[in-house]
């Protein structure tokens, strides 16, 4: 009988950095036809295997065999004309330019003369466009589609060449279910003609649900191919981080005080709609839902970064306006947004800095800011929230994900917030540091702090909130106590599925 | 030598790269004609990049808040020549404070479309050198200017008058140097520059007023510049409408040289002053060894691109671009 | 072709409607308030405005390229200087003293080539040192306005050759040799950027550089290009000038560049890159020249004129960031 050859195989793949083994000796492979999740925690070498993958890092050794034959990947374009194919989490589109365009870039048909070949390119393109499935057509600008759609366009980029193997990388982390399940339709598809197919997510369902086999790397290390059908998610996890990870429901009972900040009734234009809800001290309050239905948007608002267009905010009971986020912070409210490098943190400064940046004219001294202040402040929160780095000088880009949001959680600590939202606490972190900062904020709560967490990790969310509110399209869908909750209604209430119109 | 002694040279190299080349430019040109370091030679060169110097001090504070200024070459002779024409007309005591208050106007108002409208710098500060232009033109009927009675003002003491031995240029550059550093580096309002220029968004994020401290980098900036105008107006006590055409690209040359990054967020007076300093002595050094004025463009272009390259080379490791 | 919402058709039709106003404007208010008796519309009078545009106008168009990409180039007008110079001086090299009139082409190709090699250093410093094409032009801008005054020191450089001056004054089916070759060059750059793969090549990179160079486009070169492109096009502009009037000072061009990148930013380009259109730059080209032509004709002079158009820049900036805000939608960042 003979053995099908994978159409992807790796061995002993090694890559080492200054200072760091990214790649010990990574080996698996994929079948033609197989759905092959690709699982690890945040630095555990996912990416840095798809670089090796995609050209953009040579491996110190091992070897890549597509279909068996040894292949040298020196870039992503030579990588595709391999029959290997990225469809990156962030999309990389030119969105001035037509779909056509795009799913041709650096590879558009000519005519003579260096002229495009228009009647071609739109042809080919429509063919693409069919075997997806899409309500849009080719001449659309990217810029105008909806960022599923702009996925679509990715995927179409990787169908120019007919792929051998396609590799996804939390492609569904913007989607909603309707356009998730166009996506496994294309990806059904595709193994449906033999293309060997990576899946890389932390989305348990999902992997469960498609995947054929599940490969997990651990600290640049292979520790094992799983398959699917026969294993089950506390050993995929064991074997992601070495331990179970404590993700139990919220079973903290401490004495909540009074109500610290209530919402009236907060619309703001489309994105937000008749929202209320009410935080206590010593509360933590969930926000869970899909991308766009509105968490973000509600943090924004209480922050000062938008104008509602309705509604009332009350704290401790006496109605606010909160035009600025200086006017928040006065309020008392404090936000730790949810992109620390584009929001939360001025990467060019040093960790000192950074963290008494929103009080530098309230330390000082004299028209002077005040350095001895600065530094005392900055060694309280180090000390407190364990924050490694070799001294404040150091500067903030350089720290870890997980130092880098500490970091700026202790900015708004030190404010003494009444409120404090979090949006986003642990996402891009190692699981170590995102079981101190789920401690953290749990820590918070006792203390007295009435706090807000946003996330997007039922797990995360189901384990912080004392109590949790699920959105939907700029609306309160529910709202559920730790107690009641369960996964399905949480998930059917951030669908949009009310209590009395179940699907 | 090991890959990390390389590597530490090298950003030793980068940071103090232009300090570096600076001292050795020096030598060399001392080395080619004594005169280069005497000590008048030397108090010349600093005394004829003081006006220069004051507007790229301004500049700086605008290009660290992450923007750019290039109507402060026509600012310039806008100022230049309101206080010229106002010194005959209402006589000095008057004329400086308001030709500083039209001039801080300009400046205002370029600050209010980039710091509160967000309009974008480059093309705002392209159509006010223009408007600007325009402006002088009009207040001086296209005419020169020149101070009608030059012996009889005290007005010449800021551009031509000296204390302790030290002339008033340098002093005036001296003095504005060592208080916008301490404001730079010292104050809460210079912390914020630099966030704002670093990273505007998380600054907004952090409670900073985004919109006022760019609308104030702008009013600073303008304020250095009508200081230059005076300084200008007050050397040689008359001047053509165009004196500053073209300076803007000068200052800004200077600002570069300095190591100041044009992405915001980096910078400070002291390597500002280098820049400028380095400029004034290259025109200096070519002239003393005898090649016209105009060589020092083609050198100055030579420094700057050599600069900015080994800088940015510096910081990515590797000497040419990674551009395919 | 390329894909056009209608916001797109909009915005470049905005050129177009304010030239539009313009025209009814300054015809009206010439009317009352003009010095000479002929209307503003008068036929000459445009064909005039056509010729007047052509110097600034074929280095617009290139630099709509260049800024498409995502670039600038600040050292247009000191290229086009030294072009200048090395037209006319190149005439009267004692090489050429036996070709006689046929000098002319000779030397119209060196200023070309002159081009070309200035836009070419650019070109490869900004490829090969990685430093912003906005700090290696502005040192260009001073080298090469150095090197122009080396050549003659602060003496005006002429040459008056009556076989070229006539051909350069000449006129083809009404038109002037100078609008000529600013039609023939915005022709020319619109089939470059509308039809070709260099073209839309150059909006992929200006848009999003990475997904460019993962595509496997080969940035450098194609910088490159673009840099010799706008060099020859500033040349260009040189010869067809100076060709008419003989003669060129070493201040000659200097902010050109400005009135170029303001030409480009008045017909909508985006200073980012990624989005522009030749056309519209054409527009924004004519619409400055008849701003001059209209306040010059209603008795303003060049001071009021350098006021309006400065003011009138940043009203359309104003204006586009109106048109582009979402209004509740937004952040107030």
């Amino acid at each position: 009988m003979t053995e099908i050859p994978p159409v992807l195989r790796l061995e002993g793949i090694v890559k080492t950095f200054p200072g760091v083994r990214a790649l010990d000796g990574v080996s698996f492979s994929v079948m033609p036809g197989e759905v092959h999740a690709l699982m690890g925690e945040n630095g555990a070498g996912k990416s840095t295997l798809m670089k090796v993958l995609g050209g953009i890092h040579a491996p110190d050794a091992g070897q890549i065999f597509i279909d068996e034959q040894p292949t040298v990947m020196t870039s992503p374009q030579q990588a595709k004309a391999k029959g290997l194919v990225f469809i990156h989490q962030e999309l990389s589109l030119a969105d001035e330019l037509s779909v056509a365009e795009n799913i041709f870039l650096g590879e558009l048909p000519l005519k003579s003369m260096g002229r495009v070949d228009w009647p071609r390119l739109y042809a080919d393109t429509d063919a693409i466009l069919k075997t997806l499935n899409v309500g849009f057509n080719a001449r659309t600008r990217v810029g105008d589609l909806s960022i599923a759609n702009q996925q679509m366009v990715e995927i179409g980029r990787a169908l120019t060449v007919d792929p051998r193997a396609v590799i996804f990388d939390e492609p569904t982390a913007s989607l909603t279910d309707a356009e998730k399940s166009v996506l496994f339709d294309v990806i059904a598809d595709l193994k449906a003609r033999g293309v060997g197919i990576i899946y890389i997510s932390h989305r348990m369902e999902e992997i469960f649900r498609m995947t054929d086999r599940i490969t997990v790397l651990r600290d640049g290390s292979y520790r094992g191919t799983l398959e699917t059908a026969r294993t089950n998610e506390d050993e995929v996890t064991q074997a992601m981080i070495g331990r179970s990870l404590d993700l139990s429901r919220n079973a903290s009972h401490h004495e909540l005080g009074e109500i610290a900040l209530e919402v009236r009734g907060l619309s703001c234009g489309k994105l937000l709609q008749g929202v209320s809800f009410s935080v206590r001290r010593g509360e933590v309050l969930g926000f869970y839902g899909l991308v766009g239905a509105g968490r973000t948007e509600i943090a924004e608002t209480l922050f000062g970064l938008r104008d509602p267009s309705a509604g009332q905010i009350l704290l401790n009971g006496v109605a606010v306006r909160i035009a600025s986020p200086i006017a928040a912070m006065s309020h008392g409210i404090a936000l730790v947004p949810e992109d620390r490098k584009a929001q939360g943190l001025v990467l060019g400064m040093n960790c000192r800095d950074n963290m008494t940046l929103p009080q530098v004219g309230d330390l000082s001294a004299g028209p002077f800011v005040s350095n001895g202040a600065e530094i005392a402040i900055f060694d309280q929160y180090r000390d407190k929230l364990d924050i490694r780095t070799p001294g404040w000088r150091q500067l903030v880009g350089n720290l870890s994900g997980g130092n880098q949001q500490k970091i700026v959680i202790g900015k708004w600590l030190s404010m003494r917030p009444e409120v404090l939202i979090v949006d986003e606490p642990t996402r891009g972190i190692d699981v170590g540091s995102k079981a101190e900062i789920h401690n953290l904020i749990r820590d918070l709560a006792a203390q007295g702090f009435a706090v807000i967490v946003i996330s997007s990790e039922m797990p995360e969310v189901l384990h912080l909130s004392d109590r949790i509110v699920a959105m939907f399209a700029g609306r309160v869908i529910r709202e559920f106590t730790s107690e009641e909750v369960t996964e399905d209604s949480l998930i059917q209430a951030i669908s949009g599925i009310t209590a009395d119109r179940v699907a | 030598m090991t890959e990390t002694t390389r590597q530490n040279i090298a950003s030793v190299l980068a940071r103090q790269g232009i300090l570096i080349a600076f001292v050795l430019f020096m030598i060399v040109f001392a080395l080619a004609n004594q005169r280069f370091i005497a000590v008048d030679n030397i108090f010349g060169v600093i005394r004829s990049s003081a006006i220069l110097g004051v507007m790229a001090l301004g500049v700086t504070f605008v290009v660290i808040g992450g923007n750019l200024d290039l109507s402060v070459g026509s600012m310039m002779s806008f100022s230049t020549i309101v206080v010229l024409d106002l010194h005959d007309k209402v006589g000095p005591a008057l004329a400086i404070p308001l030709m500083f208050a039209m001039t801080l106007a300009l400046g205002a108002f370029i600050g209010f479309l980039v710091g509160y409208l967000k309009l974008n710098s480059l093309i705002v500060t392209l159509g006010m050198l223009s408007a600007i232009h325009g402006l002088t033109l009009t207040w001086s009927g296209g005419k020169n200017m020149d101070i009608a009675d030059k012996e009889g003002t005290w007005f010449a003491i800021f551009g031509q008058g000296s204390a302790l031995g030290i002339p008033m240029p340098i002093l005036i550059f001296a003095l504005l140097a060592v208080l916008l550093s301490v404001l730079l580096s010292r104050t809460p309002f210079g912390r914020k520059i630099y966030a704002v220029g670093g990273n505007g968004t998380a600054a907004t994020f952090s409670g900073i007023p985004r919109a006022r401290v760019v609308f104030l980098t702008y009013v600073l900036s303008a304020f250095c510049v009508a200081l230059a105008g005076l300084m200008q107006a007050s050397r040689s006590m008359g001047s053509q409408n165009t004196v500053g055409q073209g300076l803007e690209l000068v200052v800004l040359a200077a600002v570069i040289l300095g190591g100041a990054s044009l992405l915001g967020g980096s910078g400070t007076v002291f390597k500002t002053v280098i820049g400028v300093l380095i400029l004034g002595f290259i025109q200096n050094g070519l002239l003393l060894v005898g090649l016209e004025f105009y060589v020092q463009y083609v050198v100055t272009w030579v420094i700057i691109i050599l600069a900015v390259w080994l800088d940015i080379a510096a910081k990515r490791g590797r000497f040419l671009s990674p551009i395919a | 072709m390329t894909p056009q919402t209608r916001k797109d058709l909009v915005k470049q039709g905005a050129i177009w409607a304010f030239i539009v106003a313009e025209l009814i404007f300054f015809s009206i208010a010439g009317e009352f308030l003009s010095v000479s008796d002929k209307a503003f519309m008068d036929i000459d009078n445009m064909l005039l405005l056509l010729k007047q545009s052509a110097p600034i106008g074929i280095i617009a168009v290139g630099m709509t390229v260049v800024m498409i990409n995502g670039n600038i180039d600040l050292s247009v007008g000191a290229t086009f200087a030294l072009s200048a110079i090395v037209l006319l001086d190149s005439m009267t090299w004692p090489i050429f003293a036996g070709l006689g009139d046929w000098v002319i082409p000779v030397s119209w190709l060196l200023a070309l080539l002159t081009g070309a090699v200035l836009g070419a250093i650019n070109g490869l410093i900004v490829w090969k040192t990685g430093v912003d094409a906005f700090i290696v032009t502005l040192g260009s801008m001073l080298g090469y306005r150095g090197l122009v005054f080396m050549y003659n020191g602060e003496q005006p450089t002429s040459n008056l050759n009556w076989t070229l001056v006539d051909l350069a004054e000449a006129q083809f089916l009404g038109l002037h040799t100078a609008t000529w070759f600013l039609l023939g060059a915005t022709l020319a750059l619109w089939l470059l950027m509308t039809e070709t793969v260099h073209g839309r090549n150059a909006y992929a990179i200006g848009n999003n550089r990475e997904a460019a160079v993962n595509a496997g486009i080969r940035v450098g070169p194609h910088f490159l290009w673009n840099f010799v492109l706008i060099g020859t096009l500033a040349a260009l502009s040189a010869v067809v000038f100076y060709s008419e009037s003989g003669s060129v000072n070493p201040n000659d061009g200097m902010l050109y560049e400005l009135w170029a990148i303001t030409a480009v930013v008045l017909g909508g380009t985006k200073l980012s890159g990624g989005y522009g259109s030749i056309i519209s730059t054409l527009g924004g080209v004519i619409a400055i020249q008849l701003l001059r032509k209209g306040l010059g004709h209603i008795g303003a002079d060049t001071e009021t004129v350098n006021l309006v158009i400065g003011l009138i820049l940043i009203a359309v900036l104003f204006l586009d960031r109106q048109l582009n805000r979402k209004g509740k939608e937004e952040l107030k960042t």
